[in-house]
């Protein structure tokens, strides 16, 4: 059989094990509906509520305070849209980057033409924002910041404490949302400590199911719902729980936390074997922060003279799974928004690949795909376009 | 300003004789099980009469203030800057650069108050105090010295280290629990039981609970309740050992053989006497309940002495004079109100009579019980066999 390096999982990853037994256990025996009176519904409500202790406990917060979503892209439009909508009397002005991932970016654009101004906090080349422009853009108005804490494509991270610390002096009252989808379980996350009000994270990019993740909304932080109906999660998020969903995102958090630092040290030993790995070979660059200095599973590279398309078909062709951009993005032939806002050259912005490991990623799969990148790189390169 | 330390001031304790140490104790095994919750390691260390609780590397503040303030015993928590002596110079330079970090805002009086427990220093405490009220002005002009009314009064210790601190956080007063023998509390799912459970725990008690659960009538998310409010509970009073009694079939068969109208009281007597039993053999030595004078029917003056009649233990019920707003904002500040009024049904509210008696007649009601006789002693005595027992802690802490 032909060996296979699956290098993409910032787009999704293999689900744990325990997650897949919790998820056919919510199917086929705890089937109830956690808001039904009987016993059925009890069972099923323990299991969501044992879910939400989890994700509660693994950022130190109150149960009261998570909200099972759809995943990451419902997390980011019902923190952001939520937070305009409860707000809209106090101010029409919203802060984000120009690196947002897709879910909160596509949303700006969305309340832009319900009349709010959205403004654009430059970055560095390493993709991380600037402080001084955010104090400066906080205006009385201004109602809700939003910043990713890992870029998705770079794996930049952001100074969250310190961006709340800058809306803390200039305006306490304005609201501040982190899209924690790359970020979750890869750090240790203390929304109370940090300054965060909303955050959201998805099942799937941790080894949950796919179809659900969450939003943290801090103790007293009112947003309105989307989604209406029967009133569950408090009314914020009605709707019958997805209670496979829910109980075996549960378990990933469970799996993912447990020995986390030994697990992060190990993506982050992937990540180091990778980067040397690559630039030993001719005409590749990284993007954006090396190492420790980024975030622990990802890694963008640009190659010279390869159209990254091109690249991705050839990887796949020898079983190595890499990324165009970002999965999520990637059926726009736009070139990427963050790789153009970090100054990334135009030659490079069609030939960078994105490659990120996961818990299941082996030292074999890394040393694979860097021994196939060293043979296909020079073929792909004689063809050459002039 | 960030703090590694904390003196932990006490109140009632520092009164207390020769055995004083169980109560200092006390409060250091309360203050070790409450920092249990929080993020970071901590050395609780009962040094010079005092407590200190030191914090190692990276923890977490708040949490560390909330765990503190649900600690029975302390009286107040100072934040405190401790420094080794390396001579009076760097005591004047420590204690400038606290109070410019503490108080960015220098429009404010002060007044240095030092203790020199350490006799060798070279200064006494009117010296120290002269010499850093002096470097003190001198740093910031804005400052000014008030000894009777200050806005900020700087305690300086000099001890084997020096302990520098200006804030004290209130903390909640009582005794540390374990100091005070155990007694049980007969819990509800309703406001009032956690609230005086809470307050048995404030003056040292430690808290047993039975809870009464008439199974099929009232649900098993009506059991977790109780459940979640016990254990809401024991932030404050350390773990509780929750008896849950299946009363269903006495209920059933004082429903049946009594007078509606005396139900309730009934029904309380019995539940009296299954929790003094278990009370009895479980080594508590009091009963505990929520009840408070004209709340409801059962709660006359006329209906807790017919309840009472049945009870050889002392019954205590700390709330029996508040009213219910005054309940509430105890019930809210504990954080067991929002569990307390979710809409489950209890096994008080299903087998209810449409005009309870408000003035009950003990006669009338012991010769109603008269002819439970022959039935209610088995019923009794299975309600005693298949009690389950909880033991029921804080909340686990977060993973990892």
């Amino acid at each position: 059989m032909q060996m296979e390096a699956y290098l993409d999982n910032s787009a999704t990853t293999q689900a744990f094990q325990t997650v897949c037994d919790k998820v056919v256990q919510m199917m086929s025996q705890d089937y109830g509906n956690p808001s039904s009176l009987h016993r059925k519904g009890m069972e099923a409500e323990q299991h969501v509520r044992t879910a939400r202790e989890i994700i509660a406990g693994s950022l130190r917060v109150s149960d009261k305070e998570i909200f099972f979503t759809s995943g990451g892209t419902e997390s980011n439009n019902l923190a952001i849209i939520g937070a305009a909508m409860a707000n809209r009397r106090a101010g029409n002005h919203i802060i984000t980057t120009p690196i947002e991932h897709a879910s909160v970016s596509a949303v700006m654009g969305f309340l832009e033409e319900q009349g709010f101004t959205i403004t654009y906090l430059p970055v560095n080349q390493y993709g991380i924002v600037n402080l001084r422009a955010l104090e400066q853009a906080i205006c009385k108005d201004t109602i809700l910041v939003s910043v990713m804490y890992v870029n998705n494509e770079i794996g930049a991270v952001q100074p969250i404490e310190a961006i709340a610390q800058v809306i803390r002096r200039k305006k306490p009252d304005v609201l501040f949302h982190v899209d924690a989808i790359q970020a979750y379980g890869k750090f240790v996350i203390r929304p109370r400590r940090q300054g965060i009000d909303l955050l959201a994270a998805s099942g799937h990019k941790i080894h949950g199911p796919k179809g659900v993740g969450f939003l943290y909304v801090r103790d007293k932080v009112k947003i309105k719902p989307l989604l209406f109906g029967g009133g569950q999660q408090n009314g914020l998020r009605s709707g019958t729980e997805n209670v496979p969903g829910a109980a075996g995102l549960g378990e990933a958090v469970r799996e993912i936390y447990k020995n986390y630092e030994l697990k992060v040290d190990y993506l982050y030993h992937l990540k180091e074997r990778f980067t040397k790995g690559v630039l030993k070979l001719e005409g590749t660059r990284i993007n954006g922060p090396m190492y420790r200095d980024g975030a622990p599973h990802i890694v963008s590279v640009s190659f010279d003279g390869v159209r990254s398309e091109v690249l991705l078909h050839a990887l796949e062709d020898q079983g190595v799974y890499a990324s165009a951009g970002s999965a999520c993005s990637s059926h726009h032939p736009m070139p990427s928004a963050t790789l153009k806002s970090i100054g990334v050259e135009k030659e490079y912005l069609e030939s960078t690949l994105r490659f990120s490991f996961g818990a299941f990623t082996t030292v074999e799969e890394i040393d694979y795909a860097l021994d196939t990148l060293g043979k296909l790189l020079p073929v792909l390169r004689k063809f050459k376009r002039a | 300003m960030k703090f590694q330390s904390f003196m932990i001031k006490y109140a009632e304790i520092g009164v207390k004789g020769k055995n004083r140490y169980l109560f200092e104790d006390a409060l250091v095994r309360q203050i070790r099980r409450a920092l249990k919750t929080v993020e970071g390691s901590f050395r609780v260390l009962k040094e010079d009469g005092r407590i200190y609780v030191a914090a190692d590397a990276d923890y977490d503040y708040e949490e560390t203030i909330d765990a503190l303030c649900r600690v029975f015993g302390i009286a107040s928590i100072c934040p405190m800057v401790q420094i080794d002596d390396l001579g009076v110079e760097d005591l004047c330079a420590q204690a400038v650069r606290y109070m410019d970090e503490m108080y960015p805002d220098k429009k404010i009086t002060f007044k240095v108050q030092s203790r020199r427990a350490r006799k060798n220093y070279p200064l006494d405490s009117n010296g120290i105090n002269a010499k850093l009220g002096e470097v003190i002005l001198n740093a910031f002009p804005d400052i000014r010295v008030d000894v009777h009314h200050p806005d900020v009064l700087l305690c300086v210790e000099i001890r084997q280290r020096i302990n520098i601190y200006s804030e004290a956080i209130p903390g909640p007063g009582g005794m540390p629990v374990g100091t005070n023998g155990k007694a049980m509390l007969l819990l509800s799912g309703g406001i009032d039981s956690p609230v005086a459970g809470y307050m048995m725990a404030k003056r040292g008690v430690v808290v047993d609970a039975v809870y009464f659960h008439a199974p099929p009538y009232t649900s098993d998310r009506a059991k977790q309740k109780v459940v979640d409010l016990a254990r809401l509970v024991t932030r404050y009073s350390g773990p509780i050992n929750l008896h849950v009694v299946n009363f269903t079939e006495i209920q059933m068969a004082i429903y049946e053989i009594c007078p509606h109208d005396e139900l309730t009281i009934i029904m309380r007597r019995y539940m009296m006497k299954i929790a003094q039993q278990l009370a009895g053999e479980s080594g508590s030595s009091a009963l505990v309940t929520g009840e408070s004078i004209g709340q409801v029917a059962s709660q006359t003056l006329k209906s807790l002495a017919a309840t009472n009649e049945v009870c050889t233990m002392p019954v205590f019920r700390p709330l029996i004079c508040f009213d219910k707003q005054e309940i509430v904002e105890v019930a809210k500040k504990i954080g067991t109100f929002e569990t307390s009024i979710l809409p489950y049904e209890d096994c008080c509210t299903i087998f209810v009579a449409k005009h309870p008696v408000t003035k009950p007649n003990l006669n009338a009601i012991k010769r109603s019980e008269a002819k439970l006789a022959g039935k209610i002693e088995e019923l009794y005595q299975k309600a005693l066999d298949t009690v389950e027992t909880i033991w029921v802690e804080a909340e686990p802490t977060g993973i990892f």
